[in-house]
């Protein structure tokens, strides 16, 4: 499937279903992540629930430590 | 001549006369002397924010000049503690303002102290457990903080308002002491400059009392991949929140939430607090050093035995270097300080 994942076009394999998926792939901790699906917020419950579709524009924001 | 030096922030019209004369009423709480500390410093010590008041832990090392703005080659050749080398500073570039400088690890008992008094904090910490706790403070005593975190070319700020905004704890659910990574990928000063400039913006908008113009965004970008974000986050306040919430119980005030050691954030160090509040003297200290390599200054004893280092602060504390081993920190330190 292709999505948008801040700005760039994504190829992802078939496994990657749901925004939980995604964010596993990218190798991110959901609490530390803010994500937007099709200018949406998902809520961190609904990580799972949250089907990608072909085209999707995904935003994640991650939260860092560093200062 | 030098009635003249905010000028041109006062011809600025959303600032102006009366602008100027509320930020020289104001006073700001920046906990962290770093790369975000000292850039959200010297500007605002700039504008001419009239009280500041600048916490850090740590000292000034020669990997810190590449971008914390306020330290020079000799601040680190003498190892001085970042809040003194950084008041020193500002001083000298504003002396009409007021700077206060603390070198001490903030915890709560630091922050119900530092937070009455301030207007707005900002966060320029290097780890999760200080912004939470700062988030905890500023729901608990209604002061607004910002909050900036910067990684490699990439940064974030948000600025969050208590009773209007959703707090650190909402956007993250609750994220548990020592829970969030370290960041260790290095940092360009782009970065750090790009999110200050958002902090102090923010800042100014805040003193003022200009809250209409505060951008109500979570922000974040990445300046070497040319990626800007500004996601509005409003829906994520949580009415079920600890922190914010209708029945808040601030978690990380509790006593357990504290921490007596720490490994600080891509340092290779561990920092152990004593048990209870003291002040070392390092004279009785340096009686029980025999060999090794001991400097000294006002504020802090260095011990370097064999590959160990060991800093020594007036206030307890104790920076054991080359090890991410609590335990084997511990050792060390006992078997040194006995
Ligand atoms: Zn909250």
């Amino acid at each position: 499937m292709e999505i948008q994942v801040n700005g760039k076009i994504k190829q992802l394999p078939k496994e990657v279903e749901t925004v939980a998926d995604l964010l596993h792939y990218f190798g991110l901790d959901a609490k530390m992540v803010i994500v937007e699906q099709n200018k949406e917020i998902v809520s961190k419950d609904n990580f799972q629930g949250a089907n990608l579709q072909s085209n999707d524009t995904i935003e994640l924001v991650r939260f860092v430590g560093g200062g | 001549m030098k009635d003249d030096r905010y000028s041109r922030q006062v011809l600025f019209s959303p600032i102006g006369k009366e602008g100027q004369e509320q930020l020289e009423a104001k006073h700001v709480l920046i906990i962290g002397a770093g790369a975000l500390g000292t850039s959200n410093a010297e500007q605002l010590a700039r504008a001419g924010v009239g009280k500041m008041t600048i916490v850090d832990r740590d000292y000034v090392e020669f990997s810190n000049l590449q971008r914390q703005q306020l330290f020079s080659e000799k601040d680190a050749e003498n190892r001085m503690p970042k809040a003194v080398a950084a008041k020193e500073r500002l001083s000298a570039i504003n002396s009409g303002i007021s700077i206060f400088s603390h070198v001490m690890d903030v915890q709560v008992e630091e922050l119900e102290k530092l937070a009455p008094d301030a207007d707005v904090i900002i966060d320029a910490t290097d780890n999760f457990d200080t912004r939470l706790l700062i988030n905890d403070i500023s729901q608990k005593h209604d002061k607004p903080w910002v909050y900036g975190g910067c990684v490699g070319s990439y940064g974030l700020t948000y600025t969050i308002v208590p009773g209007k905004t959703p707090c650190l704890n909402c956007l993250l659910e609750t994220v548990p002491i020592g829970g969030a990574t370290c960041d260790t990928a290095g940092i360009i000063s782009p970065a750090v400059q790009m999110v200050t400039a958002h902090q102090v913006a923010e800042v100014l908008k805040i003193l003022v009392g200009d809250e209409q113009a505060l951008h109500g965004k979570l922000i974040s970008f990445d300046m070497w991949n040319h990626h800007y974000q500004a996601i509005k986050v409003n829906t994520v306040k949580n009415p079920e929140c600890r922190s914010c919430g209708g029945n808040r119980d601030y978690p990380y005030l509790s006593p357990e939430s504290q921490t007596k050691t720490a490994v600080l954030c891509g340092r290779d160090t561990v920092q152990i607090r004593p048990p209870e509040r003291m002040e070392r003297d390092f004279d009785t200290l340096r009686r029980r050093l025999h060999d090794g390599e001991i400097k000294q200054n006002p504020f802090l004893l260095s011990y370097t035995l064999n590959d160990h280092r060991m800093v020594f602060f007036k206030d307890g504390r104790v920076l054991v270097h080359g090890t991410k081993d609590i335990a084997e920190a511990r050792r060390l330190y006992y078997k040194i300080v006995g």
